[in-house]
Parts: structure tokens; sequence; C-alpha cells
């Protein structure tokens, strides 16, 4: 699928703004995003329940402007689920072959197949009101895949279920997206879910894209503040570029009362103030100095979170700036771990730190 | 939907109810209009054309305002629309005030005694009408219930005069109508979160208070709807007034009605019929606004 | 709270205030006496007013043509009003769509006597052009019911898709349905029983009505209505209450066997969802 240049407009602000993008077949791309971000309105007019006020939607190189939703080669997995609550299951996924006007026959051999790959066969009789939410989820995904379409939307589709069912359906369904090898488009604003589903994730904010990428490349290769941010927690720091050379720079932060050394280069003005940004997870705790000038921070912990298998420590600088670490809780005994009002250092590896001019 | 938009069907659909209503419902009162300009005639139709035609050439139009002009300038038609409308008026206050605390009670009650509560007041409505009006008749005349009932109490020595008065009409009216009061204000009602008045409790205000601050005001598009099917067609009401009305002071649609078929007088009725709709073009305005916001307005 | 009281009192005195009335008329439909209202204690009560009903002539042939006209009415204005309902509440703005909802919503409030006048007009100049419809008649009844009962089918039916999920519907065309498939296979089973009582609401309306009909009725079509309203300007009449009884009965019935099965339709549902929610 190719997205050139779709802009949507409500009235006054624009809900999609000037969107470009290419969908490769066979992945699954993430739409990540907050409320208000542009994700769902980019996700209809995919479907064709909105048309652009500007641009062009291809899928295959097919133009898809002025073709109605039952036209394109495109199924949509409802947020809601949208079963026929007056239809059976088996009549709910049959209903998009009815409309592709196959033989009976063919239509009952299609249904039985894939209701067999989501494991609903068990359920054919039984009406939308006697199934619990996961049920209704694999009826919906069996009603759009049965189509064989090029391409399947689906919107939040795991953001009704509770955290053990969310995690098995996550499984289930990478696994059957690589059987079926149909092209995902998922729209989600929980990035635990972009993280786990995408082939590749498009965070949008304010209804552009603004960083597109692998997870691997979303959550350690930020181009903005703002996608450090959102995807997963992170400390930012302010400091000024004191040495940019090509393979290494250096920056000196107040907020941080340390020199920063980051063993790659980075493409920015000289002498600029830039942001610093390192991951919880990559910072180490000591209660001894460790080696070196740099890369280094002192503070005291002020609280602690213990979260089961990890403990995330929010500790103040000298300079009063509060730092969060997360650290797996190798040993078992509190007592070993760090505790409240502990004087410690902080340190972190030089390839640790993402530079952000923006 | 967007996606029904382009569908080229979708002027076919339209068309069908557009034509129906414009034929049956917008030509008619065109009709009326014309015919009000005519001249009666001893004939069937008993009026005069509006357009004299010759060989398939218009040669003349006589526009006849003499309906109109003896509308006007007779003292018996304007004291009948006034009195229609003072009737009209009356009777909707007194269906607001019985009906509003019937609405707040169902509203409030629960999920249990709400169904039960609508079931009975709908349950009147869907029984005849005219049979209730009638069933009043058995109440109010002078050998009816009422009387018979305070003559044995001996509160009274002689029969009370009910039938045939303003009172009899108000009766009436208050009666057929309560349900179209109630069930647009208890729409409002329901709609209402309670939580708002457990909020003005908690900031200090009075059960009534909190009444008329919080809960009076929001349900002013129910109070409006529920006046407005009320008061609307009780200005033109025939049926009440010619079992229960006065004899001496007529309701309009009465007039019309006599008009038309006591004495054949076409014209004169639609001249009526058209003054009254000018008298109610306002009101009825008012009710599409109101209906209008009220439906397109769910979330 | 205070204003509990007082509005429960209301509702108490309001519901005895609509059922006196109707209960005075069924009790004295046993009444032998033909005034009515003083009640014969040496005959009464009686059976014999019902039994005069039932082999009167008149009454019943009415009766048979009002329930023909009210089903044809009803079902005429189930097809407009449901066309009407759809459209204003699915199409968004289109050219002429103010003037559509006035003349939809205009005949819940416009007096019936105006209602009955400009229709009569209308049937009689339509004679003098075309020739049809000749002479008033059933037809003309009918006509003229289905136009004005068609808005109160429409209020129903817009105000059922008003609050109607609407994802149902898109799901239906992403799944390759054409507008008519979705309308007819998934909205109208959906709207279904708001779509029966709007029948009923249109039936009861035109069963009911007396003045338009007696403005568009020709000679040989007599309603039930147009018969009791020409009985009862001469004074009240027991046959008259016992045709009352019967009506009351009937309805009574209706409401109670209908409210009695929906209840056990919900409840029904009610247990399943639940029975699936536990067995995930």
């Amino acid at each position: 699928m190719r997205i050139e240049g779709v802009t949507k407009t409500f009235g006054e602000a624009p809900a999609v703004d000037n969107v470009s993008l290419d969908i490769y077949r066979g992945e699954i791309f993430c739409l990540l995003g907050g409320s208000g971000s542009g994700k769902t309105t980019l996700l209809r007019m995919l479907a064709g329940f909105e048309m652009p006020t500007a641009g062009r939607l291809y899928i295959d190189g097919q133009d898809m402007s002025g073709i109605a939703p039952c036209d394109r080669p495109v199924n949509m997995m409802f947020q809601s689920y949208a079963l026929f609550p007056h239809m059976s299951v088996e009549k709910n996924v049959a209903f998009g072959l009815e409309q592709e006007k196959l033989s009976r026959a063919e239509i009952a051999e299609r249904v039985a197949q894939i209701l067999d790959i989501v494991k609903m066969t068990a359920f054919v009789s039984r009406k939308p009101h006697q199934l619990s939410g996961g049920q209704k989820q694999r009826v919906a995904l069996a009603r759009a895949l049965v189509k064989r379409p090029k391409l399947l939307l689906l919107d939040e589709p795991l953001g009704a279920l509770d955290r053990k069912l969310r995690e098995h359906t996550q499984f289930e369904l990478l696994a059957i997206q690589k059987r079926l090898g149909v092209t995902f488009i998922v729209v989600t604003h929980d990035q635990g879910e972009a993280m786990t589903l995408a082939s590749r994730i498009g965070v949008m904010n304010h209804g552009q894209i603004v960083q597109i990428g692998t997870p691997l490349d979303i959550y350690e290769y930020p181009q903005t503040k703002f996608v450090a941010d959102f995807v997963g927690a992170v400390n930012l720091f302010e400091g000024r570029l004191v040495e940019d050379e090509a393979d290494h720079v250096r920056i000196r932060s107040e907020e941080l009362g340390a020199v920063v050394y980051v063993d790659h280069g980075i493409s920015s003005a000289p002498d600029v103030t830039v942001a610093v940004a390192i991951r919880p997870e990559k910072i180490g705790i000591d209660r001894t100095r460790p080696a070196g000038s740099e890369n280094v921070a002192h503070g005291k912990v002020k609280e602690i979170a213990y979260m089961g298998d990890t403990s995330i420590y929010i500790v103040a600088l000298d300079t009063g700036k509060l730092v969060r670490v997360t650290l797996p809780n190798v040993v078992r005994r509190a007592e070993d771990r760090f505790t409240a009002e502990e004087s410690v250092f902080l340190s972190w590896h030089a390839s640790s730190p993402v530079v952000l001019t923006r | 939907m967007q996606a029904l938009r382009k569908h080229p069907g979708r002027r076919f659909v339209v068309a069908v109810p557009y034509l129906w209503l414009s034929v049956l419902f917008l030509i008619p009162f065109i009709i009326v209009f014309k015919i009000s300009f005519s001249e009666t005639r001893m004939a069937m139709p008993p009026y005069a054309p509006l357009i004299e035609w010759r060989d398939g050439v218009i040669v003349g139009i006589k526009l006849y305002f003499a309906n109109y002009r003896f509308l006007f300038t007779d003292r018996l038609y304007a004291s009948a629309y006034l009195y229609s409308i003072k009737v009209a008026a009356v009777s909707t206050l007194w269906c607001l005030l019985i009906g509003y605390p019937m609405a707040y009670a169902i509203a409030r009650s629960t999920a249990a005694w709400k169904n039960l509560l609508l079931m009975l007041i709908i349950l009147p409505f869907w029984t005849s009408f005219l049979l209730r009006v009638y069933a009043w008749i058995g109440l109010l005349k002078s050998n009816g219930v009422i009387n018979n009932t305070l003559l044995s109490l001996e509160v009274i020595h002689e029969p009370l005069t009910l039938m045939q008065t303003d009172f009899a009409v108000y009766i009436g009216i208050v009666y057929s109508y309560l349900p179209f009061m109630i069930l647009p204000l208890y729409a409002n009602l329901e709609k209402h979160d309670t939580t708002l008045l457990e909020a003005a409790a908690d900031l200090g205000a009075r059960p009534w208070r909190a009444f008329l601050r919080v809960t009076l005001p929001l349900s002013m598009p129910g109070i409006m709807a529920g006046c407005l099917l009320v008061f609307i067609p009780a200005v033109g009401e025939y049926v009440i007034p010619s079992l229960l009305g006065r004899t001496d002071q007529l309701m309009i649609g009465r007039v019309l009605s006599d008009e038309f078929f006591a004495n054949r007088d076409w014209p004169v009725a639609s001249a009526v019929a058209i003054l009254i709709l000018v008298l109610l073009v306002v009101p009825i305005m008012l009710f599409q606004r109101v209906q209008k916001t009220e439906l397109e307005a769910r979330p | 709270m205070k204003s509990g009281y007082f509005a429960r009192t209301g509702l108490v005195i309001g519901l005895a205030f609509l059922y006196v009335p109707i209960l005075s008329m069924v009790v004295f439909s046993f009444n032998n006496s033909r005034l009515v209202t003083v009640w014969d204690a040496a005959h009464s009560p009686t059976l014999k007013w019902y039994v005069a009903l039932l082999s009167n002539g008149p009454v019943l042939r009415a009766a048979w043509l009002s329930i023909r006209v009210a089903a044809s009415a009803a079902s005429g204005a189930v097809v407009l009003g449901t066309l009407v309902g759809f459209v204003l509440a699915r199409f968004g703005p289109f050219r002429g769509r103010t003037l559509l909802s006035a003349m939809t919503t205009a005949p819940l409030v416009m007096p019936e006597v105006i209602t009955g006048l400009s229709l009569l007009l209308l049937f009689v100049a339509l004679e003098q052009l075309i020739g049809w419809p000749r002479g008033r008649g059933m037809l003309t009844i009918i006509l003229a019911h289905i136009t004005f009962t068609m808005s109160y089918v429409a209020v129903v039916v817009q105000s059922r898709l008003a609050g109607f999920d609407e994802s149902l519907e898109e799901a239906a065309m992403d799944l390759g349905a054409r507008p008519t498939t979705v309308f007819f296979r998934i909205t109208l089973p959906l709207i279904l029983p708001a779509i029966i009582s709007g029948w009923l609401l249109a039936f009861t309306i035109s069963w009911d009505d007396v003045v338009v009909s007696q403005f568009v009725a020709g000679p040989a079509s007599t309603t039930l209505p147009m018969v009791i309203f020409s009985k009862v300007r001469l004074g009240v009449s027991p046959d008259v209450n016992a045709l009352a009884t019967l009506m009351v009965l009937v309805v009574a019935l209706g409401i109670v066997i209908s409210s009695a099965w929906m209840h056990a339709v919900t409840k029904r549902r009610e247990r399943e969802s639940q029975l699936a929610s536990a067995g995930s």
C-alpha cells in the first residue's frame, strides 16, 4: 500500500496532516499514537469509511480514490468487533463470502477452514451475546480473514482484553499472520502491543508520522524527544555540545552535573543545546564511585517501586534532577538491594545515550 | 457515513417519501390557500374556480378577499380564535403541572418499577381517545358519577353543572393529552446524571434548591417538547369541545367544521384553516427545532 | 429525598386520574339501566349490552372496515416512515433535507381539522383534474391515514437508528455488501422491534381517528369511531360502554403479553451473556 500526501480535515485543524508512507506485502505495520494523533482516522481512510481531503491511496498500484469500502480488497477488524448480533458465528463469518457470490459448498468449506485456524469450530451455532470477549475477537478475525484480503486493518485489537488474554492473543495473531501471509496494519496506543506485533512501527503525533522504523529502531534510535518519551520510559537531560567529532561527542549537562561521552558521531551544528536520552535499564547503580570522570553521576535513592521481576529506582541527583533507573532483581533477598536514602553512583556505557536535537 | 454519500440509489430512496409528502401534505395546503380566495357557489365542488380558462389561455384570476374580510369583521371568529388559544394555553399549563411530577417520579424509580409505570401511562393512550373522552361524559353529567357520589354523600344538594363548561374542556384536554406531555418529559429526565444532584447536595444545596437550579433548567427541552405537543393540536381540537364544551362559545376547530359541513362554505372554512396555520406557524417551527435537537443530539 | 415524596404522590394521583374514568366506563357497562350512570341494583350486573353489541350490524361492519383501514394504513405508514427515518438518520445533509424534516414533524402536531380539510380538498381537486380518486371511500381514508401516521413511525425509527451502533453497518460494507444489502440484511432485522412498535402505533392512531375520517370518508365507508362519535354526541349509551370495555381488555391483554414476552427474552439473553463471560 502506498499512502501519498494524505490529509484529512474536519473543520479547522487537520486530523491527518500530509502523511506519506509505503507498506510492504506480508509485513505487520503498526500505527502507534495517543488519542487525537490521527491514527484511527488514517485507518478509516484506508478502509474507505472516510475520504481524504487531499492525497491518494494506492493498493498494488491501484488508486483507491472514490472506491467504496465494499469494493476494496481490504478488510477491517473493528475495535468493538461489530459482530452481527442476530446471526450465528457461522453466518457472521459466511457473510463476506456471500457477498462474493461463491457457491454454498465453497463458502461452507472456507468457513470451516478459518474457524479451525482460530479454534472456534465448537462455537459455530452460537450467537455473539453467548460468547466471551476473547471468543468474539476470534470470530471477528475469522470473518475478516476468510475473504483472503490483501490487507487486514486492525483497530486496537487487544484493547478490550485483560492482560493474560492479551499476551496469549498477541502470539496467536502473529502465528496466524505468518501462516496466512496477510499484510496487517494495526492501530494502537499501547506500545507494548506495537512492540510485540509489529515488524515496523509508524509513530504518529498531531496527525503526522514522526518516525518509522522497526521496534528496535524506534526504541533504541528515537529521532525526537517525543518518540523517545512516548515509547518506553526515558531520562532526558539538557546539555551543550562541547566536542563534536566524527566518532564521538561530548556534552556538558548542568542538569546531570556531569559530562556525557557518547561513542558515536551525530550530525548537528556545533555548540548547540541538545537533549541526551538514556533509557532506565541502561543505567547502573553502584555504592562506590566507578572509574572515569565521564558518564557518571551522584545522588540519593528517593523512591523504589518493586515490580517483581524488576525494581524501578527514582534517584535524586545532587543537582536536584530525578533519574529513573530500572534494575532486574537479580538477588532474592531484599537486604542485598539498594534502599531509600542510600547515596549511590549512576553510570552508563558510552554507547547508551542518544543525542536528540529536536 | 461518508461511504453512503456517493451511492446513486440514494436519490431514489429520498424521492419516494418526498413525493408522497409533497403530494399529500404540502400540495393540500396550497389548495386550501387557493380556495380561501374563492367565492362560494351552489355547485359541486361548492366554490368558483380561481383561474378562468378559455381555449387554453388564462383569461382572468379572481381573488376573492371577502372571506378573510368576513373573518376579521365578524366577532364570532375573533372570539373563537382567542378562546381557543386561551383554552389550549390553560390546558397545557395544567398538563405540565400534573405531568411533570409524574414523569419525574417514573424517571427516578428503579428499573423494575419504571417499566411497569411506563406501561400504566401508555395503556390509556393505546385505548381509544374518543372513548376516554366519552368516559368523562359519564362522570361529569348531571346524573353522572361525580354528581351522584356528591349528592349521596350530601356534600351538595343539587347537581353541579359540570358538562358544557370550560372546566369540562380543560379536563378533557388534560386527560387526553397527558401521555404526550409525560413521554417527552420522561425521555429528557431519564437522561439526567443523578450525580449532578449529589454534587449539588454536597455543595450545600437543599433538595428544592437543587431541583430549581439543576434539574429544571436541564429539563427545559423536554418541557418545551411536551408543551408544544399539547398546545398546538389543542388549539384546533374538535372532538373534546364537541362532546364536553360550551355551546355559547365555540373553539375554532368546531367553527371550521361547522362552516364546512353545516354551511357548506368551503372557502370560508379554508380561510379559517389558513388563519389557524398562521397563528400556529411559530409554535410549529419551534417544535421542529426542539425535535431536531433532541433527536440529533444523541450521544 | 423530599422532592421524592411530592413527585410520588403526584404520580399516584395522576395514575388515579388516568384510570378512574376508564374504570367507571367498565363498571357501568354491566349496568342494566339505559341511563348508564344510574346503577340499577335490582337487575345488574348484566351482559345484555355485550350481547346487543355482537348483533349490532352497523357497528360490526364499521369495526371490520376500521380494522382493514388501520391495518393497510399502518403497513403503508411503516414502509414510508421507515424510509424517512432511515434517510434522516443516516444520509447526512442533502438538498431539501430541512423541507423533508419539516414535512415529517409537522403532522405530529397539526390540528386534525386542518389535516382533514386539506386532504379532502386535495382529493376533490384530483378528481376534477384526472378523475381519480373517484368519490371518497376506503381508499381516501387509507391514503389520509398513511400520510399522518408515517410521521410517528419516522420518529420511532429515527430515534432507534440514532442509538444504533454504526460500526455494524460499516463492518457489513467492509465485508463487501452493497448499501441495499446492508440495509436489508443488517439494519432492518436489528431495528425490527422499533418497526413493529411503529406499526402498532400507526394502527392505533388510524383505528382511533374520527376527525380526518369524517372529512375524507365517503357515504358508504363509515369507520367505527365515526359511528361511536355520532352516537355519543347525543349522550351516553350503554352499548358504547360495552364496546369500550372490550377494547380496553384487548389492549391491556396485548400490552401484558408483549411485556411479559419481552421480559422473558431479555432475561434469557442476560443469562446467556453471563454464562459466556464466566466460562472464558
